[in-house]
């Protein structure tokens, strides 16, 4: 944000940065050969839902996008009124699980509510331990990881041990104070 | 999809050309008592010195003393996971460092968000904002108070107002005291000074009375501002709207005993405390009218309804 922007006031919004998520497919062979952790194969997007009639009509064309692919999505809305958009696939096939989240973003960002995206989770999982999620801040464009370990609760320590297997492939949000929780989210 | 990337965002040129003519009369206000002082080579640097140090000293503390008036208390997010939670996203939204986030225990439904800087910028809700509105609502309230954080309202407003408390300080001390003045005349005449003495506190009664105007109109702007671009943020300028008139509804109706102890903190509150049938000029007040604010809510809301 400029000095004229603080000035007069924020009239541009923040763009989502989305070449970052592309480099998930292959963190994950990192994070399968350090921490064991094994990809579920659900992903999902969040987005702020706008107000208005161009936005219902986005939802619709979303909609008919996921319908394509089999029913493999679906749609939830969380206590912040914000819309997850699921696709649940092959544990196997990251690499198309990234394509299609990249479809969703893509859709939205060229009707132009690429600022209303607030970020993607991947879930990765060990079957002993809880499932832990990795976030991508679109406005950042850097990850986190998040591993919920019950209600209100994050284990810290698993989410370090993760940001240290991925420092090398990843940009990670060097913010710590960034790395907000997102309870409740599809998947986890 | 033929376009890469379309903005939905506009900024209102109108409200940008007012404001930035404001602020060009500050600035240009400024300069002429800057000029005049040095055409007449009147010292009244230690008004402004004192004026400075009060000021800066009111812009350094701007967070510790808003909590410390209004009773906030910072909170944890185990304490408040809602108010963190719907903080951490609005942050994540507009790529904002997240302020520390605090609340207040009255039943005045009222936020507010102070800090010379991003960083050491505090958003603080009261228990009645926060049990009157939704969620929906609290995040349209929340969103205009961290647009305050992001456009600086602080150090804008302080930079405003020096001029005009440092005139105004400059007449209450002249008013209750007549010596110290001038520097100005060689001769020691004392018609001539005392002449040069009511020139001076004319002068700075004129000056006191452009700013005081100046910051209040510019205020106005600022919130209209904020409101504006706290609605874009969501993209809920009707939640907004809806939890204006629910919080200004009430705020008339809390006694006056409690206002007074608020009043000095209404530059940065969501909505004004007034105290019932209190009416000020409308050239006086902090905030725009609720209709404006409506209005103009009302319009984003129809610019969002537009296909792109």
């Amino acid at each position: 944000m400029g000095l004229l922007d603080t000035i007069l006031g924020r009239s541009k919004p923040v763009k989502p940065d989305l070449d970052d998520l592309f480099a998930l497919p292959s963190a994950a062979i990192t994070l399968q050969a350090a921490g064991n952790l094994l990809p579920t194969g659900v992903g999902s997007v969040c987005v702020k839902p706008a107000e208005g009639g161009a936005f219902a009509g986005l939802r619709e064309q979303i909609n008919q996008l996921l319908a394509m692919n089999g029913g493999k999505y679906d749609e939830t809305t969380d206590s912040f009124g914000f819309t997850w958009i699921v696709r649940r696939g092959d544990a196997g096939d990251l690499a198309g699980l990234v394509a299609d989240l990249h479809g969703v973003n893509a859709t939205l960002t060229d009707a132009g509510f690429g600022p209303a995206l607030l970020c993607t989770l991947v879930t990765f999982t060990d079957s002993q331990a809880p499932t832990v999620g990795l976030v991508y801040l679109y406005k950042r464009g850097t990850w986190y990881p998040f591993a919920p370990t019950g209600q209100d609760k994050r284990d810290n320590a698993r989410e370090l041990q993760v940001r240290a297997y991925l420092g090398d492939e990843l940009k990670i949000e060097p913010d710590l104070s960034r790395w907000f929780p997102v309870w409740g989210a599809p998947g986890l | 999809m033929a376009t890469s990337s379309r903005n939905r965002f506009r900024s209102d040129p109108q409200l940008v050309a007012r404001m930035g003519i404001t602020m060009f009369l500050i600035g240009a206000l400024y300069v002429g008592v800057v000029a005049a002082l040095f055409a007449t080579g009147i010292n009244l640097g230690f008004i402004l010195v004192i004026a400075g140090v009060l000021l800066f000293v009111q812009y350094y503390f701007s967070d510790k003393m808003a909590l410390y008036g209004m009773g906030g208390r910072i909170v944890t997010p185990e304490e408040a996971p809602e108010l963190h939670g719907i903080v951490d996203r609005l942050c994540a939204l507009s790529n904002t460092p997240k302020p520390r986030v605090a609340i207040a225990d009255t039943d005045i439904p009222n936020a507010f968000a102070t800090g010379r800087n991003p960083k050491h910028a505090v958003v603080c809700a009261t228990t009645g904002i926060m049990r009157r509105l939704d969620t929906q609502e609290l995040e349209g309230v929340l969103s205009h108070e961290l647009s305050h954080v992001a456009h600086r309202d602080v150090a804008v407003m302080t930079f405003a107002s020096f001029l005009g408390m440092a005139a105004g300080l400059f007449t209450r001390m002249a008013l209750y005291s007549g010596f110290f003045f001038g520097g100005g005349g060689d001769d020691d005449d004392n018609n001539n000074g005392a002449a040069a003495f009511f020139l001076i506190l004319l002068v700075s009664m004129v000056v006191y009375a452009l700013s005081f105007i100046l910051t209040r109109t510019l205020s106005r702007y600022r919130e209209l501002s904020a409101d504006r671009s706290g609605a874009l943020l969501t993209g809920r300028p009707s939640a907004l709207a809806s939890a204006l008139q629910k919080v200004t509804g009430d705020m008339s109706r809390i006694p006056t005993r409690d206002l007074r102890a608020a009043e000095p903190f209404n530059a940065f509150f969501f909505t004004p405390a007034l105290a019932n049938g209190v009416s000020i000029s409308s050239l006086f007040s902090t905030h725009p009218s609720l209709e404006k604010r409506l209005a103009q809510l009302a319009k984003i809301s129809a610019e969002l309804g537009q296909p792109v």
